[in-house]
């Protein structure tokens, strides 16, 4: 039987099947020996009293999971997170998109600012938690000095010194970092916009800011959707910045759900309750994720 | 008259956008080379009296093992050496496997897909303490080697999910026509595919170094001393003592951001473009 080139290439012949195998499972067993496994392993432990001071580990069925739901201190930590998760990424979308706009006019030095924006986004978060700190310091940091310098308050305050300002310099310096990426997406979106549709809109008498309105906005829907659905996921399970910055005080202030998973599991060494506290928040993101998909599928953007 | 005045706007808005940015990796820079006295004076001087890279060169000499320096060298080094077996191996396996989902057919591939995409999105508090007991076993807990394998596990997906993109992207036809010209199956990958899908190579490569290298809880909980512990934890670490030099700590915050830094400036097409990767194509 005679078979063209191309039905060979698409057929799944022998040696076909052979090279799909070499292709497939090394990155296979690279992945899911170090996800799926440590995953199922990690939701035995959940299902379990496992102590490291306790000699026995008794199991405990979905008892960790309803200790956690009914936990004070989770649930403290999880409206924590919702704070930080929604103002962090509107802030970042609010200041993204002043920037993209910015971005996009043209002007001299417009390529050396698209560079430079990047700076931030590029530095480890390790460097940027500890480059805010220091900035926050109370008796030697910079935005003491600057403020009180130029007569904007008039004595040196403790940024973390107290749990709800605490939470919003953390911000702060989460916004600085992660603004950059929200305007790059959403410079790339401004880009594809039609000339002539802002133009035909100016001939019709819409003013800047009606333009902005009824034609920018609309056509940025993507790249808004993208950008808040990447963002809150991220946000929902920040951890780095809350480590370096202020491991999660003062008085639990800045304790966010990710961190308070990592306390009970590794100062508390409560590995049972930990790995329950990990797979609510897995499902959380799981969820997001799902939300994500569907979003984009019906934008037909396509992730 | 109204013109200049937008002008003028504009320009100012970049220069206020420009210092933004750059205002605080500055002060982190000044504070790396100004002296203790500078940094602890009041009121504050924002241009130091006494300048000198000495930390630097500390850094790169220190034979002080209990030394915030010595630390950080080896961590600088420990970094570099996991940022690049991460990223070789992410690659290594990555590549092919996205090329077989997006040439191949198959049953599962959909539900593969899928399955590789959902294992990057899960949090790594999820999986940090089986990874913990599970490296124990393999005794590669504390090394070099079992931080990168950790690190190619979610880099792999990443690699997985952009390179498909790229291979989906090319006609199948060119290949077809290698195979017409007596290549294998594997040399048409290896000669056609691969050749065409170099600027994905080059972006995920970018992004693959600078997750390894930003990546911290995996690196707290599975290194404990200098042989393992990369730049994200050495900082980390000083940062949290009660005798702190912050000087000290400044520079070693500037080393571990110059590489990141300056990838992203040299590379910037690319990782614009790997950012809006798929994400928005209006």
């Amino acid at each position: 039987m005679k078979r063209t080139p191309a039905h060979r290439l698409r057929g799944a012949g022998e040696s076909g099947t052979l090279l799909l195998v070499l292709f497939l499972l090394p990155a296979m067993v690279v992945t899911f020996g170090l996800i799926v496994v440590p995953l199922a392993d990690s939701f035995w432990t959940s299902l379990h009293r496992l102590n490291l001071t306790a000699a026995d580990r008794p199991f405990v069925g979905f008892g960790n999971y309803v200790e956690a739901i009914r936990d004070a201190g989770f649930r403290q930590a999880l409206a924590r997170t919702l704070y930080f998760t929604v103002v962090s990424t509107l802030l970042e979308l609010v200041l993204g998109l002043a920037v993209a706009l910015l971005l996009n006019q043209d002007f001299r030095g417009r390529g050396l600012l698209r560079a430079l924006v990047l700076i931030p986004w590029a530095l480890p978060t390790m460097v940027n938690g500890m480059m805010w700190r220091w900035i926050y310091h109370p008796q030697y940091g910079a935005l003491n000095a600057l403020l009180t310098q130029t007569g904007l308050l008039d004595s040196y305050r403790n940024w973390l010194g107290s749990p709800a300002l605490a939470m919003n310099m953390v911000i702060l310096a989460d916004v600085w970092k992660m603004t950059p990426l929200v305007a790059i997406i959403l410079l790339a979106n401004l880009q594809t916009i039609p000339g002539e549709l802002l133009e035909a809109a100016s001939i019709d008498g819409a003013g800047a800011w009606q333009r902005f309105w009824h034609v920018t906005l609309p056509w940025l829907r993507p790249g808004i959707l993208i950008v808040l659905v990447l963002r809150t996921m991220e946000a929902f399970k920040v951890f780095d910045i809350i480590y370096i910055m202020t491991r999660g005080g003062p008085a639990n202030g800045t304790q966010t759900v990710a961190y308070y998973a990592y306390t009970e599991a590794f100062s508390s060494l409560q590995f049972g309750r930990g790995a329950a506290l990990s797979f609510l928040i897995a499902l959380a993101v799981g969820l997001m994720a799902v939300l994500y998909f569907r979003l984009l599928g019906e934008e037909g953007a396509g992730a | 008259m109204r013109k200049l005045v937008a002008r003028l706007a504009l320009y100012l808005a970049a220069l206020a956008v420009a210092a933004f940015v750059l205002a605080p990796f500055a002060w982190l820079v000044i504070s790396s080379i100004a002296s203790g006295a500078d940094l602890l004076s009041r009121p504050l001087r924002w241009w130091p009296e006494h300048a000198s890279f000495e930390r630097y060169w500390t850094i790169f000499t220190s034979t002080d093992t209990g030394a915030p320096a010595y630390t950080f060298r080896h961590a600088i080094w420990n970094s570099t050496r996991v940022a690049a077996y991460a990223t070789l191996v992410s690659l290594g396996v990555g590549i092919p496997a996205a090329y077989a989902l997006a040439r191949f057919r198959f049953r599962s591939r959909r539900a593969l897909t899928l399955l590789f995409l959902g294992s990057y999105m899960l949090p790594p508090i999820a999986l940090v303490v089986a990874l913990y007991l599970l490296l124990g076993q393999l005794r590669l807990r504390d090394t070099v080697g079992g931080l990168a394998l950790v690190y190619s596990s979610f880099i792999t997906p990443y690699v997985i999910w952009i390179m498909r993109g790229y291979f989906l992207a090319i006609p199948p036809e060119l290949e077809e026509a290698a195979r017409v010209d007596g290549c294998s199956r594997f040399g048409a990958f290896l000669r056609v595919a691969l050749p065409l899908a170099r600027p994905g190579i080059v972006t995920t490569v970018i992004f693959a170094v600078l997750t390894a290298w930003d990546e911290f809880l995996y690196a707290l909980i599975l290194t404990s001393s200098v042989r393992a512990k990369p730049i994200p934890v050495a900082i980390a670490e000083f940062s949290g003592q009660h005798m702190i030099d912050y000087g000290m700590i400044a520079a070693g915050g500037v080393l571990a951001a110059l590489p990141p830094v300056l990838l992203s400036l040299v590379l910037q097409r690319h990782i614009i473009r790997g950012l809006t990767a798929g994400a928005v194509k209006g």
